[in-house]
């Protein structure tokens, strides 16, 4: 069973995850390629700006208006044959799963990669419950079969390598026991071993990347096809959906669909986009369920600055363009949402304060790169900032800022901890953030020195 | 006469006097009759970012009570800047001063470019990621290194990449932050540059002190040094 349980804070976890060359090695090839196919696919349109902004603006429309849409939502689905199911938490949405697999007769299921069953940790759920889920999402695939975590967004195995690759699917894939690292033989391996798999399969699972409300229609993008087999094929189909993902209508998801590919893969379109509506007798799966998942989603929206994480639309540019994530994986966040946006999603969605959660807002050096790529312009750097103030405090440190603080509020105090060097202590060689015997700044640094006057005593004594 | 104020920061007045200095040097060189009010002390970014913006909140209460009535407030800093204008109004303590970053004030308010600044050294430059990404900058800090005579800048690979630094980042999550900034000073090492120069001296207190641990050559200077530098005054 892998789960993110015992992970510990950000801090431990990405010194730990430093120390591995190859995983560093893997990651800054990856992201810098796609950073820089990005920015390319991205210039190309010059209306991006607009296109943000109309994304933006859509997402905060559905935000403020989410029951009703929601409600809309439920109406188009069930007048189309499709069946709606409510769930608070995760607990709830994988007992839901459950049952519809069981009462479908099934001991196994097919998936399609979903950022939302990751969330909820649904495929541990299905194994306690005895039933098998096969993800089919080739890099969700390389995840599964190494028993490993997932550690980007939009590329789960982006910490492997295709060795590593190989060596997993000689391992554990049946009939791939002499496959070499060739992508296209690792890719024919996976073919083959995924479409015995979705011809026998009775029930797939889904995310959903959009809904369009005015419809009920739901929408997947995808690059390998591996979607639309779980989305056809199987006689049940069962969508677990966070319900942020609302669109109003189609001419809302024209803009997402223009916005989505070029921000993740840095593509202009991606290959395969699935949309369908309710159940088409004769056609697709016969039984069609909807699971609207909250898990934290309804509570992060009475937030009036956190709530904009809920634009998300799990595009992973920001992961790519982060230097903090560049060089310590997605693992080491702790969640199935890494890098800055799941440094603001994991927090707020889980609620709550633990050690390893509290230290997530503080995994950014706020330098700002993912707020510039950000397709609905989640301003991360503003709730980083939001989170930290509501997380609490070491004492030590809580007592030393709020100290600096007072030092800093009178020119009497700020001017005699000046000349006694107290000030140059608190701003520079024990660490700017005054951590009681934090060592951190002088592993890699020297400590700067207290200038032998000051500023303001040069100014006095020569310009006053 | 344009009526400056000059707001040091907390950093320059503790350790960093020369940028403090090169200031005044370089405003009024250009015509500016430059102030320092001596009741200021810090902007409250350290405090904001650290999560603590009720202590933030009275020092910007601070700020712009002592700043209100000048005709502009100039900082050698994109941070300090940028917390100013972009995070003051959150806070939110409404922004009355006007408040610019250095290279902001030369070449937006002043509209110069060449400074008239001497300074014959290889030189290249950091744009630091406030400067870049929240008071957006751009190219003019680039525009005034051109101009100046004798500078031969050079470009620095990754140059919007952040250094690491980011305050209480850089002791927190002191591993990644010291992985970010072996990267930046590879980066500095391979342009050959004798000078690294940033807007900022946070930054280049974070540079610099990595690259003074490796004893290395290359040494940092603020932007305001390099402007304010003649061929009678020098840093």
């Amino acid at each position: 069973m892998v789960t993110w349980l015992g992970v510990p804070p950000f801090p431990q976890a990405a010194t730990e995850a430093l120390a591995d060359d190859q995983l560093r090695a893997n990651l800054a090839h990856a992201t810098g390629h796609i950073r820089r196919k990005r920015a390319a696919a991205v210039a190309e349109v010059p209306d991006w700006e607009n296109l943000r902004e109309r994304a933006t603006a859509i997402k905060n429309q559905v935000l403020s208006n989410l029951d009703g849409y929601l409600e809309q939502l439920e109406r188009a689905v069930s007048e189309r044959g499709g069946i709606v199911h409510w769930a608070r938490d995760a607990a709830e949405a994988n007992e839901i799963v459950i049952r519809l697999t069981r009462a479908a007769g099934a001991t196994e299921v097919v998936k399609v990669k979903s950022m939302a069953t990751g969330e909820i940790e649904l495929n541990e759920a299905l194994a306690e419950a005895g039933i098998t889920a096969t993800e089919t999402d080739l890099a969700e695939l390389i995840v599964q079969l190494g028993q490993d975590r997932p550690s980007h967004i939009l590329v789960p195995a982006i910490h492997r390598n295709r060795t590593e690759i190989r060596d997993i699917f000689r391992a554990t894939m049946p009939g791939a026991a002499t496959v070499s690292d060739e992508p296209t033989d690792l890719a024919e391996a996976a073919r083959r071993h995924l479409r015995r798999k979705f011809l026998s399969t009775p029930v797939a699972v889904s995310g959903a990347n959009f809904a369009v409300a005015e419809t009920g229609s739901i929408v997947v993008v995808e690059s390998e096809g591996n979607g639309r087999m779980c989305l056809t094929l199987p006689q049940t189909l069962i969508t677990v959906m966070g319900i942020e993902k609302l669109l109003p209508s189609w001419d809302d998801l024209a803009v997402f669909l223009r916005l989505l590919p070029r921000s993740s893969t840095a593509e202009r379109m991606n290959p395969y986009t699935s949309v369908w509506t309710g159940v088409t007798p004769g056609d697709g799966p016969q039984n069609f369920h909807l699971i609207l998942l909250d898990n934290g989603r309804t509570a992060t929206l009475a937030d009036e600055v956190g709530r904009q994480a809920l634009r998300c639309i799990r595009c992973s540019a920001c992961l790519n363009v982060c230097p903090v994530y560049e060089r310590t994986g997605g693992q080491a966040y702790g969640s199935v949402y890494p890098g800055p946006i799941g440094a603001i999603l994991a927090p707020q969605l889980q609620g709550g304060h633990d050690k390893q959660i509290d230290s997530l807002p503080y995994a950014s050096s706020l330098c700002g790169a993912c707020f510039e790529v950000c397709p609905v312009r989640i301003d991360i750097p503003e709730v980083l900032t939001h989170l930290r103030a509501q997380a609490p405090k070491p004492v030590g440190e809580s007592v030393s800022m709020k100290g600096l603080g007072w030092i800093m509020s009178s020119r009497r105090r700020y001017e005699a901890a000046l000349r006694a060097g107290s000030l140059a202590r608190h701003l520079g060689q024990r660490g700017i953030n005054a951590l009681p015997g934090a060592a951190g700044w002088t592993v890699s640094r020297d400590a700067p020195l207290p200038a032998p006057q000051s500023f303001r005593d040069w100014y006095r004594e020569n310009r006053s | 006469m344009t009526k400056v104020a000059l707001f040091a920061t907390c950093l320059v007045d503790t350790f960093y006097p020369d940028t403090g200095k090169a200031v005044v040097s370089l405003l009024t060189r250009l015509g500016c009759r430059v102030e320092f009010p001596f009741e200021q002390t810090c902007c409250g970014q350290l405090h904001f970012n650290a999560g603590y913006p009720e202590v933030a909140r009275s020092l910007a209460e601070r700020y712009e009570e002592i700043f209100a009535g000048f005709d502009a407030v100039v900082m050698p800093s994109g941070s300090c800047a940028g917390m100013v204008r972009d995070i003051y109004p959150r806070l939110p303590v409404s922004a009355r001063a006007r408040t610019y970053e250095l290279s902001e004030f030369l070449v937006d308010v002043l509209g110069v470019t060449d400074v008239g600044a001497y300074f014959p050294h290889t030189v290249t430059y950091h744009p630091t990621c406030h400067s870049l990404r929240v008071l957006g900058l751009g190219d003019r800090p680039l525009r005034l290194l051109q101009a100046v005579e004798g500078l031969d800048l050079r470009e620095l690979p990754g140059a919007e990449e952040c250094c690491g630094f980011g305050g209480m980042f850089a002791v927190k999550n002191s591993a990644v932050s010291s992985a970010m900034l072996a990267d930046k000073i590879d980066a500095v090492s391979g342009t050959g540059a004798a000078v690294l120069s940033a807007a900022d001296n946070s930054c280049l207190m974070h540079i610099g002190g990595g690259m003074s641990r490796l004893k290395l050559g290359t040494r940092p200077l603020h932007l305001a040094q390099i402007l304010a530098s003649t061929r009678e005054l020098t840093w």
